[in-house]
């Protein structure tokens, strides 16, 4: 009830409002993270001009990012929620054998195959996803230990049906969608950017998004204000593994395989591209924005240290740091809040 | 207003034997509870007497064992939040129940969140700026001010997160606000604000219902006192006409037979300890003689 008096001159006001914009921003970690990997694409183009700085470098590593991408936006929600979601790699996997298990069955290099194989990856994720949110919503379980479990389940029921043997994409697949270009740009890289920017509108501008933040801000308050929150958390973790799903489709489409047992660190580089980004792991805050920077610092620095001759490994010892780092940003911003 | 209540005026919202346990725990224990239109009621009693309960069941946020709910008379059942805020009843929580990342006014709106006009508004996209002034026109017609409606409620101070907590209570309500503690984290001057502002509410037609431990506030905002002791309701008085004591006396138990509800115990007591007993009664009966 406390009254803020403005100063009477409207010019003093709108230095006020200008100094609060400029806090606002300088408070934010998009900001900060957008600036490291400004700086970090500016280091490699100086010490590499001719071998980073390509048109050709630039696209393959958005290329090879695009897919965790679609992992990371679906992460992106679920934490906002202050939940958790460790399936994303073994729905992603789960759902590429039963797209091409569906396609086979009826006929791979078949016009059928390219829609149902899609349709199955898709509707597969969803399922899993809702399981998830359904388990972690109505069953009061931890999201950590729900979505542990159905990812144990998830991989182990890709190996059942797969009897441990990856299963190829059609040819019709890996040397179409896998392959195909339009303005120069994979076309992978257009559909996961197009799904990307829908549901950073989605999240920002729209009504799911506003309960999102609201049931990881404060979930009693969500509830009481008539937020439907089981409902929410259902929708939320089925829209992650609906992605999943998708980039289960994708991935099977530009690698040619399933990949039985290429993504059991899928979920931690999501989760530590949605962090680096600047999403709370408590919940309430966070932004797509965040989560697209957030993939492409690791995806820089592998690039670039392999074009510097650096050992690789490298990339995931800084990673490391740097994860770590922007969770203490992050609780030291909290604690500036809370006051 | 509440001089030109007729006597036999049903009750805008009445509580009758609500039942609730948590457990083995008893909240409440038959209690009764009734609010008219147009007044201030003050629901004291001691720790544990379920006046929390009482609220939140009044309010949706709980379901009661057994008991009716009267809403000008007729039984509803609120057993979710919404239906109670459908029948205009709103509630500001003791911990006020604010998202502390969202803006004041996304907070405002949660939950009934403004759309877009069109297609757009069909897709759930989010009329921003129709709610943000909303929003401001509503707590600067309260006297909140806020410096600014785009940072997040953590970064206010907590009187202003109180001012906004008890705007939107006010804002939606169309008949009863409940409120619970709703000065007990406050200073001197904003708790004189927010007494004001329970007036305010008041003239404007909307019942007030004042949950509070603090006797001066209760003694200087409300109309009428219904006091809780162990799950039930165990006296009612006219503000004007009660004292200190016999406040204290009523949540205590010290003299309960005295001030007691049910009309046999308010004989005995009128009886036995003349006129104080006679006063409870005079009080207790307002809804039944006229006041």
């Amino acid at each position: 009830m406390s009254v803020e008096v403005g100063g009477p001159a409207a010019g003093r006001a709108g230095g006020v409002r200008g100094r609060a914009v400029l806090e606002r921003v300088a408070g934010s970690q998009v900001v900060w993270i957008a600036l490291v990997l400004a700086a970090m694409l500016a280091a490699f183009a100086m010490l590499r001009p001719h071998s980073f700085a390509t048109g050709f470098n630039l696209l393959n590593l958005v290329s090879d990012a695009a897919i965790l991408l679609l992992l990371a936006v679906g992460m992106t929600f679920v934490i906002i929620t202050s939940g958790i979601d460790l399936s994303v790699g073994g729905v992603l996997v789960f759902s590429g054998v039963t797209a091409a298990k569906a396609m086979g069955a009826v006929g791979a290099e078949s016009g059928t195959a390219l829609w149902l194989g899609p349709v199955v990856a898709v509707a597969t994720g969803l399922a899993w996803g809702v399981l998830n949110g359904a388990v972690v919503a109505y069953g009061r379980i931890p999201a950590l230990i729900v979505t542990l479990g159905t990812l144990g389940m998830s991989l182990g029921g890709a190996l059942l049906l797969t009897g441990g043997v990856d299963l190829r994409a059609s040819g019709r697949l890996n040397l179409g969608l896998g392959l195909d270009r339009d303005l120069g740009v994979p076309d992978i890289v257009w559909i996961s950017a197009a799904v990307t920017v829908a549901l950073a509108v989605l999240l920002a501008q729209c009504r799911f998004g506003r309960h999102t933040y609201a049931i990881g801000s404060n979930t009693e308050a969500a509830r009481r204000a008539g937020v439907r929150v089981e409902r929410q958390l259902v929708r939320v973790y089925g829209l992650a593994g609906l992605l999943a799903g998708l980039a289960g489709y994708l991935s099977l489409a530009k690698y040619g395989i399933t990949g039985v047992s290429a993504h059991s660190t899928d979920n931690l580089q999501a989760i530590a591209a949605v962090v680096i980004g600047g999403t709370s792991l408590f919940g309430g805050t966070g932004s797509v924005l965040g989560t697209v920077i957030g993939v492409f610092i690791p995806a820089v620095l592998q690039n670039g240290f392999q074009i510097l001759g650096v050992r690789p490994f490298w990339q995931q010892v800084v990673v490391g740091a740097v994860l770590i780092v922007a969770v203490y940003l992050d609780q030291w911003r909290r604690r500036a809040g809370d006051r | 207003m509440s001089g030109e209540r007729g006597g036999a005026e049903t009750p805008l919202l009445e509580a009758r034997g609500i039942v609730k346990a948590y457990g083995h725990v008893e909240a409440l224990r038959g209690a009764d509870f009734a609010v008219h239109a147009g007044e201030v009621v003050a629901l004291i009693g001691d720790n544990g007497a379920g006046k929390s309960t009482l609220t939140k069941i009044l309010s949706g946020v709980e379901r009661p064992d057994a008991g009716t709910i009267l809403l000008d008379g007729a039984p509803v059942a609120f057993d979710r939040v919404e239906r109670a805020r459908e029948a205009g009843i709103e509630t500001v929580h003791q911990d006020l129940a604010l998202c502390p990342q969202l803006t004041p006014a996304a907070n405002f709106f949660l939950g009934r969140e403004v759309l877009r006009g069109g297609p757009l508004g069909r897709l759930g996209f989010l009329d921003h700026r129709a709610m943000r002034e909303r929003a401001r026109a509503e707590c600067e017609r309260l006297g909140v001010r806020l410096r600014s409606d785009t940072v997040p409620v953590s970064t206010l101070s907590g009187g202003q997160r109180q001012g906004v907590a008890v705007a939107r209570a006010v804002a939606w309500a169309r008949r009863v606000v409940f409120m619970d503690e709703p000065t007990a984290a406050l200073g001197v001057v904003q708790t004189g604000r927010v007494l004001d502002l329970v007036r305010r509410v008041r003239d404007s037609g909307v019942a007030v219902v004042l949950i509070s431990h603090n006797m001066q506030d209760v003694k200087a905002v409300s109309d009428r006192i219904e006091v809780l002791r162990l799950g039930a309701r165990v006296a009612r008085f006219a503000t004007a006409r009660v004292s200190m004591e016999e406040l204290v006396a009523a949540m205590t138990g010290a003299t309960s037979d005295a001030v007691s509800d049910s009309p046999s115990d308010v004989s005995d007591g009128a009886a036995g300890r003349g006129a104080e007993g006679v006063r409870g009664e005079a009080a207790d009966d307002a809804g039944g003689e006229g006041r």
